[in-house]
């Protein structure tokens, strides 16, 4: 029998901590609709997303319903397009209008995949690819692209890592009447996985089956809840109560799951096990760390406590699921996070810090807003620290940051609903030029003698 | 297939007469209800059968949500798989 102290747990999780599902991502190939002539290619990928996906935004509807949680997002990844537009000889743009439309059709709110996978490499397609991003996500308000520009097998591609930085600044130039809004459509990895459900980086790799469904969770508001009801706990009972909250929240995220992929007749892929935070208030990963015993985040022992909470989580969500994947691990977005952004404001976050935390946590660099003066040769070299995190730690990282062209210190953008507000961060001005323009290939790393 | 409907808000007179009257009209059986009331707040916790209900689930949970605005409280209709998989190994 269901115990009633259960289900009020269950209850207050949801109404009072913010406990939902972030996203159900279904992720399609579309390797069969690749087509020298570009308008047969678009239409056969308009009509395989359209196939695959038209009851994704009802059957997400239908399980909010019957169990009572929220699934804030239903969205789509697709193959990296620069595969599928490399047989093409014209600009692979009308490809992300065909996304567009066709995500627009099944109501999703967004869909991901105008990726070139690049570290090790440009082949046919990719650059055209890349150099379309600044119009394509400028022309499109649901596509969302990103670039693989290193990994630990293959070492960072440092011409991909200039050209990104250059891509990067001109997608925010381009949508500078919307706050530089396109540049948070865009994400530059290193170790990109290829079943992560989370936006902007999602895309569905070449090793993956034809259709499937990717589950993200959400919860930092439960975490930070738990952790408040023992301030005397000492370290090690930390890290158990939030392995405990982990295991239920992610526990949701298995049965939503495995209930969308039974009634969408696709194979069930991964949870993805993570504290994704919102901009809403208690939904924030830094309010944890706060609530662990730091004044603010971004002081002295943020990066322990983050290491910490970064593997709890992992430890409790792994016994909770059947299959984990994607990026798995507490997120760190400046702009998405009430605590980050007040920390950042404050000043007692900068760059440099929440670079050493992405060396803990799951992805990199994230919704940070650097001032509309930055060049893009600094944002190439960021990019490029950013990669040599990952590709030495053999762990996904990414960049996702947004120049304000036009502003400066002091000031901040404002996208509003789970994009949230990003105050500018200041950015070391020395000049990185030179390293950046000798281009060519970092070595892969040494995967012994670890020290 | 059983659901969990939780009701918690200001007591007035025939909270469970109307969730009830519902849950017979959706033909949702009861099987056990656990009901206090503290300090002029209403909890009720209510176990259903919905294995022979005459719609689908979701139009009782979308009537419960409406008689819950209708009456001022908090009403939740949830299929009890999310209890038995959070809290259970």
């Amino acid at each position: 029998m269901l115990n009633v102290y259960d289900i009020l747990e269950t209850i207050r999780m949801i109404q009072d901590e913010c406990l939902d599902i972030r996203t159900i991502t279904m992720g399609i190939s579309l390797l069969d609709c690749i087509d020298s002539d570009i308008d047969k290619a678009c239409d056969k990928v308009y009509d395989k997303i359209t196939r695959c996906a038209k009851d994704l935004v009802k059957v997400g509807e239908d399980l909010e319903k019957e169990y009572g949680i929220p699934i804030i997002n239903k969205r789509l990844s697709v193959t990296p397009i620069a595969l599928v537009s490399a047989a093409c000889k014209s600009s692979p743009i009308k490809f992300a209008l065909t996304m567009e439309k066709a995500a627009k059709a099944v109501g999703v709110n967004l869909i991901g995949g105008y990726s070139a996978l690049v570290q090790k490499g440009f082949s046919a397609g990719d650059l055209e690819l890349i150099n379309s991003i600044p119009e394509a996500l400028a022309l499109t308000s649901n596509v969302c692209s990103s670039v693989n520009i290193g990994s630990t097998k293959t070492g960072i591609n440092l011409d991909a890592c200039k050209i990104m930085g250059r891509i990067v600044r001109e997608t925010a130039e381009k949508t500078v009447d919307n706050n530089c809004f396109g540049a948070a459509k865009l994400v530059v990895f290193c170790n990109a996985p290829d079943d992560n459900p989370f936006m902007a980086g999602a895309f569905h790799g070449v090793g993956q089956p034809d259709c499937i469904i990717n589950v993200g969770v959400s919860g930092p508001g439960v975490v930070r809840a738990a952790l408040s009801k023992y301030p005397d706990a000492d370290i090690t009972e930390i890290a158990d109560i939030i392995k405990k909250t982990s295991y239920k929240i992610t526990r949701v995220g298995q049965l939503v799951g495995v209930k969308a992929s039974e009634r969408l007749g696709v194979p069930f892929g991964i949870v993805d096990l993570s504290l994704a935070p919102t901009p809403a208030v208690g939904d924030s990963v830094a309010h944890i760390l706060e609530e662990i015993g730091l004044e603010k985040c971004g002081a002295p022992g943020t990066t322990a406590t983050l290491a910490l909470l970064n593997d709890a989580v992992k430890k409790g969500g792994v016994m909770a699921c059947s299959r984990i994947g994607g990026l798995s691990g507490a997120f760190i977005p400046v702009s998405e996070d009430a605590g980050m952004i007040d920390a950042a404001k404050s000043g007692s976050l900068c760059i440099e810090k929440l670079e050493a935390m992405t060396a803990v946590c799951s992805v990199g660099l994230d919704m940070i807003v650097v001032p509309g003066d930055t060049s893009a040769d600094t944002i190439a070299a960021i990019i490029a620290d950013e990669a040599a995190i990952g590709m030495v730690n053999s762990k996904t990282t990414a960049v996702r940051i947004i120049p304000a062209i036009g502003k400066g210190i002091g000031e901040e953008l404002d996208w509003g609903g789970l994009f949230g507000c990003g105050p500018v961060m200041k950015v070391n001005t020395n000049s990185p030029s030179k390293f950046i323009n000798r281009g060519g290939q970092i070595p892969a790393p040494l995967q012994s003698l670890k020290n | 297939m059983r659901a969990v409907i939780t009701v918690i808000g200001k007591d007035t007179v025939g909270i469970l007469a109307k969730v009830s009257g519902i849950c017979a009209e959706y033909n949702a059986n009861v099987i056990e209800v656990t009901q206090s009331v503290l300090q002029d707040v209403f909890a009720m916790i209510m176990l259903v059968d919905i294995s022979k209900l005459n719609t689908g689930f979701t139009a009782l949970s979308d009537r419960m949500s409406e008689l819950g605005k209708e009456l001022g409280l908090s009403i939740h209709t949830m299929h009890e798989d999310i209890f038995n998989s959070m809290h259970r190994i």
